[in-house]
């Protein structure tokens, strides 16, 4: 199968603590892959670690963007460079530009592939000019998809919590890229909402041909929508493959549960 | 009432170099919460180059507005170079580092560039020729407001005019916001933050080269320490509109120009600098994040 993303032996040390011990992971081509394990057992360091907040301390993070077949070493380089490769997140808690409208915020999802320097922006070139228009454009055509367009010129702040959630995957989605990570995208959602967030990235897969590798915690959710579910804990892998599989592994029921108590 | 007017115009005149000055302080917080007590001196350095392209362009018996406009467009690129290079090496190494660190690199920035300008050039007062011409059709009014204020008004019109357009409409606008409200953020959605912070940098000092052109001419004189107490006054009007507020320190500028102007005229010039400060202490105890100032999170 064809990979986006390839995680090898990675490794993220704290000062004494390990955070992530050796870590293998692989997305590939329009897979949606879910990344489950109880709390703290390291899921969003991992996420960190791929979008160039920390550099990991060993192994490696190779991507491949569509239609290149080799695979591209990432680990290291800034986060904004690893937006650019076409890798985009979203956050546990919500961290949208707040005082900012929402076609703002999705616009400055597409400054990374704008070209326009300062000079342009102030002597307003027609390619410059040009380039704003499509922005617009792109941005309204995002906001369409994810069924924010009514809210265009709203403060970010004053949205309900589901549409903020929509509106960091709108922002995600315009900086164009081939795997989206998605930290807890349910979390505090009520159970209509989570459904449709459940349509939306199935669709985004679906339409866009956008890889997805997600956390989250709830179980419904993971298990109707992943192709492949990695299970962590303590920063190890304990457990992968599809839902069916890890629904009845017992190490996974262990980490989850606890022991089971001798009768 | 001509009197009053002439002090209202005096005010705004004083106020719109503050809020020039009060710009760039503002920016440079807005973005990395940091105070740039460097930049008076970069409004400073502003100045002497001016004066130097002046002098050299003089001798060369060149048109005066041609001077002036040659003046203010080299000091501007110098100064942004100054304000590019002393963020590059006195705060980007401290960007993670305790805040405190950061605000005592700038006040070493801040006598160094001081010192260094003293030793390169002269601890002495320097005349300041004024460049800008008597215009006709000012002269009915000469006695309330002369050519030098009326270009100072328009100049600090239009650099305010075109930054707000910069923040409010480009898509580096956009990046500047959203580098202030979340860096990390801002990062992960592909902002080059290192970029955008060297932009502030950038734009500050150069409204600060504007700054120290227009004082310079209107006041006739300068050295090597005119930009610490302006600078003072500056970041007093950026504290007073709220600091991290771009309209704030523009009304906080004239605020302190007026103030100071009225104290003048109709109290004693001794007290100048004294009601400045009072102000600033009064609006402090019943406004303490400013006029325009929001307590908790700010931003550009």
């Amino acid at each position: 199968m064809e990979c986006a993303l390839k995680v090898q032996n990675l490794s993220m040390d704290f000062g004494g603590l390990r955070a992530l011990d050796d870590l293998d992971l692989d997305v590939g081509r329009n897979e949606i892959v879910a990344l489950i394990g109880p709390n703290g057992a390291g899921k969003t360091t991992f996420f960190n670690c791929i979008t160039g907040i920390y550099p990991p301390t060993e192994g490696d993070v190779l991507i491949s963007a569509r239609g290149k077949d080799r695979l591209e070493r990432i680990n290291g380089i800034k986060p904004n460079k690893v937006t650019e490769k076409g890798l985009a997140r979203t956050f546990q808690n919500i961290r949208l530009f707040p005082n900012m409208t929402v076609l703002e915020n999705v616009m400055i999802g597409r400054h990374c592939r704008m070209h326009a320097g300062i000079l342009g922006a102030v002597l307003r070139g027609p390619s410059t000019t040009r380039e704003e228009k499509e922005a617009v454009k792109d941005s309204y055509a995002i906001l369409e998809k994810i069924g924010l367009a009514q809210f265009v010129n709203e403060f970010a702040k004053n949205l309900s919590y589901g549409a903020q959630r929509r509106l960091e995957i709108a922002r995600a989605m315009a900086t164009e890229p081939f795997l989206l990570l998605l930290d807890e995208p349910a979390a505090g959602m009520n159970p209509n909402e989570t459904r449709e967030l459940d349509e939306l990235i199935k669709q985004i897969r679906d339409k866009e041909g956008i890889s997805i590798l997600l956390i989250e915690h709830d179980m419904k959710l993971v298990m109707s929508m992943s192709d492949r579910i990695f299970v962590v804990d303590y920063g190890r892998k304990i457990a992968q493959g599809t839902p069916n599989e890890i629904r009845n592994n017992p190490v996974v029921i262990k980490a989850y549960l606890g022991e089971e108590a001798d009768a | 009432m001509d009197y009053f007017l002439e002090l209202f115009l005096g005010g705004l005149t004083r106020g719109s170099i503050y809020a020039l000055i009060a710009l760039g302080y503002t920016m440079v917080y807005g973005i990395i919460e940091l105070i740039n007590f460097a930049h008076g001196e970069i409004y400073m350095i502003g100045a002497f180059t001016a004066l130097i392209v002046i002098s050299v362009l003089t001798l060369m018996g060149m048109n005066t507005i041609a001077i002036l406009v040659i003046a203010g467009v080299v000091a501007v690129i110098y100064s942004s170079a100054y304000g590019y290079t002393v963020e590059k090496i006195a705060y980007k190494p401290l960007r993670n580092a305790p805040r405190l660190s950061a605000l005592i690199s700038a006040i070493g920035m801040s006598l160094f560039l001081q010192n260094y300008v003293r030793l390169a050039q002269t601890p002495n007062f320097l005349s300041f020729p004024n460049l800008i011409p008597d215009f006709e059709f000012i002269k009915p009014y000469a006695h309330i407001i002369g050519s030098t204020e009326i270009v100072i008004l328009i100049t600090t019109a239009v650099v305010m005019v075109l930054l707000t357009i910069l923040i409010k409409f480009t898509n580096t606008g956009k990046a500047m916001r959203a580098t202030s409200q979340d860096k990390t953020m801002a990062m992960l959605v592909g902002i080059n933050v290192n970029r955008i912070i060297s932009i502030t940098f950038v734009a500050g000092s150069a409204t600060a080269a504007i700054g120290g052109v227009l004082i310079a001419s209107h006041i006739g004189m300068i050295n090597f320490y005119i930009g610490f107490m302006v600078g003072i006054k500056a970041f007093v009007a950026a504290v007073l509109g709220g600091i991290g507020s771009i309209p704030g320190a523009v009304l906080g500028g004239f605020i302190l120009g007026w103030t100071e102007s009225f104290a003048t005229g109709y109290v004693s010039s001794d007290y100048e600098d004294v009601f400045a400060f009072l102000f600033l202490v009064l609006i402090l105890i019943f406004r303490p994040a400013g006029i325009l100032g929001r307590s908790g999170k700010h931003e550009i």
